[in-house]
């Protein structure tokens, strides 16, 4: 009785990559979709509107808060297109078999990360 | 059609064909995000600076502008598909759910239109 097999259960199941890159797919997506596309529509208005509300959004946009946003919409940016070319692959059918699976899984946030890095640093370093 | 249940009235029906809508625009958003995503992404890590100066009249040449929009469409397009794949799983009454899915249309909408209409107030204003 003790040793018998479980069904799939709510409170039955083990940590996995997949899943991490699951839930991150949706937040910084999501994320985006409600922070993201908000401060670009700021940018381009304050664009429209001429060099003083430009001048106010680069402002904000260069402080504290301001570069933490930043920065964090651009690695949801990178996040979300390394975890979009992984549904690609997967959507074609590819990239199922249990080791496969878990090693791109495990690989797609840290090319976001490296990516994120990549990008800042060809912004400040250059 | 009788008033059998929800499964007895489309049984035999066969496949409606639809099923597949919207995760394909989401793929088909999702390649164009792709392109003009890193095409902004990148054009804005190389400009030589990001004053309003040089940001205007990189946003006023034809090809920047017409990227940008183009990216706006599309962006709001995928975004709005993927918050509603959000509303369906949390919101669960079915007016809420109503009502969320009508603001989300009118965000996408609202928000499209204002990013285009900044768009070509930059492009067309001339010599910024």
């Amino acid at each position: 009785m003790v040793n018998r097999p479980l069904a799939p259960h709510l409170q039955v199941w083990k940590w996995g990559p997949a899943m991490l890159v699951s839930i991150l797919h949706r937040v910084t997506g999501d994320g985006m979709a409600l922070i993201g596309l908000g401060v670009l529509l700021w940018w381009l208005g304050a664009l429209a509107g001429g060099a003083e509300t430009y001048a106010d959004f680069q402002a904000l946009a260069t402080s504290p808060v301001g570069w933490i946003v930043l920065v964090g919409l651009s690695w949801a940016f990178f996040n979300h297109m390394t975890s979009g070319i992984r549904h690609f692959v997967l959507d074609l059918g590819a990239g199922y078999e249990l080791n496969t699976n878990k090693t791109w899984s495990a690989l797609s946030p840290v090319i976001g990360l490296l990516l994120t890095a990549g990008f800042w640093a060809l912004i400040l370093l250059r | 059609m009788g008033n059998g249940t929800e499964l007895g009235r489309v049984r035999g029906l066969g496949a409606a064909h639809a099923g597949t809508h919207h995760w394909l625009l989401q793929r088909f958003t999702a390649v164009g995000n792709l392109i003009l995503g890193l095409f902004l992404a990148f054009s804005l890590a190389l400009l030589p600076a990001h004053d309003f100066a040089t940001v205007s009249e990189w946003i006023a040449q034809p090809l920047p502008a017409a990227a940008l929009a183009m990216f706006i469409v599309n962006v709001f397009w995928h975004a709005r598909l993927g918050l509603q794949v959000l509303v369906e799983d949390y919101v669960h009454t079915p007016g809420n759910r109503f009502a969320v899915t009508a603001l989300l249309n009118l965000w996408a909408f609202a928000g499209a239109g204002f990013g285009l209409f900044s768009i070509l107030r930059i492009a067309l204003s001339g010599a910024a």
